[in-house]
């Protein structure tokens, strides 16, 4: 297949493992951000081909599992109205809020959909206009733009019984916190399709205030790779800046369209973010324009203190101070079946990925 | 001719009777539905016998590449098939919800008969319930086959005949299926096409059987993709496989879908797909055979059985790394992002 073989050649691969191995002289640690990388990674069996010098943390870089459980509550406390429906995306349908989940609530009557588009949301509001349907707006820069065109649309449409309720997160400030809080960091492997909307600039303050090598990267095997050795090569030079190493996507000022959609509806806040806490300005929640849409202003909620399963590490894990097997959950009482911690819920969440495609050999 | 089917269809009177010889009767009028007894009485070729039941249900019912009239037909015929018997006749038991359009049922009956035709096995009797609207999702269909075994192949089905160092054979594509019916429920992509391999492959399964004697094992690939089914046989033997990523056929479709969706083609159920074990002397001949044939034109040897790690598949990626292969746990959902 166009664009995904290429990227998958065998001596490709090769090649760029020996250069690795060649030019590997020291110890790295390189985190990737994103979700969809340390799928890639595991899904390719990368780990059983790097040398041990080298080792691969996971970030803190899936929407879901950085979702808290204050935002699920909500979540689940909106389906008890049984005029609701709300709107999500699958993979949150699992995460565990206090005591259960969205799938334990649509099992109880209530209903939730899972959609694959925000557009979706607005088909579901037209279609029930007796009802107030609730979208449940999360992930990074990739689908916030999505979430913004979806509410000017509403807007413009003068739709009046759909809400967005926004956990929509940006990516620097949790990487700044990740190093805040005192992980050793050789290399940052910086997420592919956040970058393709916000360009490379925000990741500036790595490589120049933390001495933190920089790399965007792509999502086939010789991407990662050839990412890797870009790390490698600017921590052994001492030459640290961000560069891009998937440039079939990313271009430096990104996409500016889909920025000015998303500034238009969006404006940063202080936001919770599981494991690492509260964030400064790393948090999107809808302008005042927006107020009619917004569900954390139009809807009255109670809700439980948070509870978190003792036991559970995902924080430690988000930030990179701990691997999944390093869990007394993972994979004895915490399986993608029965997730106890979010990192086991999504798909691009660690634990999961270390629980599906675990290393042999 | 009646639009809909309407509770009455199923009260055992007139109108089932009405039902019976315009529809089932007519598409696979046969001596034994004929006869009209409570059992159909066949002739045994064999003294062993196979004997397999499934139940269908599927959403949408008419799909690129199918409906759900074939695949009652296919799935059984395929697990009689794999089993080394020669599939030889059928029972169909048909659920339907009140108000199921008379024009709908027909074409899955008229569906069920070409693809029988194509098997070379007879529906040989039948059974009819008609639920209230809302108590089923329009047309369920139980099918159960006998098939005849041939002494030599006796043993076939249990896997205990799968020895360390046999070779694994998939007889094409997988995913196809899977993809084909997300697909057109979800209504992701139009013309993507991807089409549902379901098909009855015994006619290739026979050819293997009568042209060599060196086939350990088979079973048909469908829930659980082909990663269920080589963990099922790896845990039913405590044998283990290694398995080679780049030598299982995924077509360009299916494989587009998958990256578009983060869905695995491992993981994607198929039907029209089986693995075959057999032992390493002939797999030349093993995999000719297989290609030769419509069903398998492209079959590939995709890995070997092996003691080393009983229980475990492990896969060669593409890239040259080694992980386990899971079986899909969960139910599929696309990413975010």
């Amino acid at each position: 297949m166009k664009y995904i073989d290429e990227y998958r050649q065998k001596h490709l691969v090769d090649t760029l493992l020996s250069n690795i191995k060649a030019e590997a002289t020291g110890n790295y640690h390189f985190m990737e951000v994103c979700g969809s990388h340390t799928h890639a990674i595991r899904r390719f069996g990368l780990p059983s081909l790097l040398p041990e010098n080298i080792r691969l943390l996971s970030g803190p870089g899936c929407p879901v599992c950085v979702t808290d459980s204050n935002y699920i509550n909500k979540a689940i406390a909106l389906t008890a109205d049984r005029n609701n429906i709300v709107v999500t995306y699958g993979d949150l349908l699992k995460v565990p809020g206090n005591g259960k989940s969205l799938r334990d609530c649509r099992e109880e009557g209530a209903d939730v959909r899972v959609v694959y588009s925000s557009l979706d949301a607005l088909t579901i509001a037209g279609q029930n206009p007796g009802k107030s349907v609730i979208f449940l707006a999360i992930g990074f820069e990739t689908t916030a733009p999505a979430t913004a065109v979806a509410v000017q649309k509403s807007n413009s449409q003068n739709l009046r019984n759909l809400f967005f309720l926004s956990a929509h997160k940006i990516m620097p400030p949790a990487m700044k916190a990740v190093i805040d809080d005192g992980i050793t960091l050789s290399g940052y492997l910086c997420p592919g399709h956040v970058s393709a909307i916000t360009g490379s600039s925000i990741y500036e303050t790595f490589p120049e205030e933390y001495n933190v090598a920089t790399v965007i990267s792509g999502f086939e095997p010789t991407d990662i790779l050839h990412s890797i050795l870009m790390l490698i090569r600017q921590v052994n030079s001492g030459d640290f800046k961000t560069e891009i190493q998937y440039k079939r996507a990313v271009k430096p000022e990104g996409n500016q369209r889909a920025r000015q959609i998303m500034n238009q509806v969006f404006e940063l806040r202080d936001d919770q973010w599981r494991g690492l806490g509260t964030i400064s300005e790393s948090g999107l929640q809808l302008k005042d324009t927006y107020a009619r849409l917004d569900a954390n202003r139009q809807f009255n909620f109670r809700i439980p203190e948070p509870e978190e399963n003792s036991g559970c590490i995902c924080g430690e894990i988000l930030k990179g101070k701990k691997q999944p097997e390093d869990c007394r959950l993972f994979a004895t009482v915490c399986t993608p079946r029965n997730p106890k911690g979010a990192c086991m819920v999504s798909a691009e969440g660690s634990c999961n990925a270390h629980f599906k495609y675990r290393n042999y050999g | 001719m009646d639009d809909k089917i309407e509770i009455g269809h199923g009260s055992g009177g007139l109108m089932t009777q009405k039902l019976i010889h315009e529809v089932f009767m007519k598409h696979f009028d046969n001596e034994w539905l004929r006869a009209e007894g409570d059992s159909a009485i066949v002739e045994s070729t064999h003294k062993k016998i196979a004997f397999t039941t499934d139940s269908y249900v599927i959403n949408p019912l008419f799909f690129p590449g199918g409906d759900l009239g074939k695949l009652a037909v296919c799935g059984t015929v395929n697990d009689l098939a794999v089993t080394g018997a020669r599939p030889g006749y059928l029972t169909a038991g048909f659920i339907i919800e009140e108000g199921f359009s008379f024009e709908s049922l027909e074409a899955i009956v008229k569906s069920m008969k070409a693809e029988a035709d194509n098997a070379g096995v007879c529906i040989v009797a039948g059974d009819t319930k008609v639920v209230e609207k809302g108590k089923a999702d329009q047309i369920f269909i139980n099918t159960s086959g006998v098939g005849f075994v041939d002494n030599l192949h006796s043993s076939l089905a249990g896997g205990g005949l799968i020895k360390d160092g046999d070779v694994v054979f998939l007889n094409g594509t997988v995913g196809d299926h899977e993809a084909a019916i997300i697909n057109a429920r979800e209504g992701f992509f139009e013309s993507a096409g991807l089409v549902s391999d379901c098909a009855s492959f015994n006619g290739m399964i026979r050819r293997l059987l009568d042209q060599t004697d060196t086939v350990r094992f088979m079973r048909d690939i469908t829930r659980g993709g082909l990663a269920g089914i080589l963990h099922e046989v790896a845990q039913m033997t405590s044998l283990g496989f290694e398995i080679e990523e780049n030598k299982i056929p995924v077509g360009e479709s299916v494989q587009a879908f998958c990256e578009a969706l983060g869905y695995e083609p491992l993981h994607m159920a198929c039907e029209g797909k089986c693995i075959v074990i057999a032992h390493e002397s002939e797999s030349g001949r093993v995999e000719a055979i297989m290609k030769n044939h419509e069903y398998g034109k492209n079959a590939a040897r995709i890995g070997k059985v092996t003691q080393k790690h009983p229980g475990e598949v492990v896969l060669e990626t593409i890239a040259g790394g080694r992980r386990l292969l899971e079986p899909p746990r969960e139910a599929k959902v696309p990413r975010i992002c």
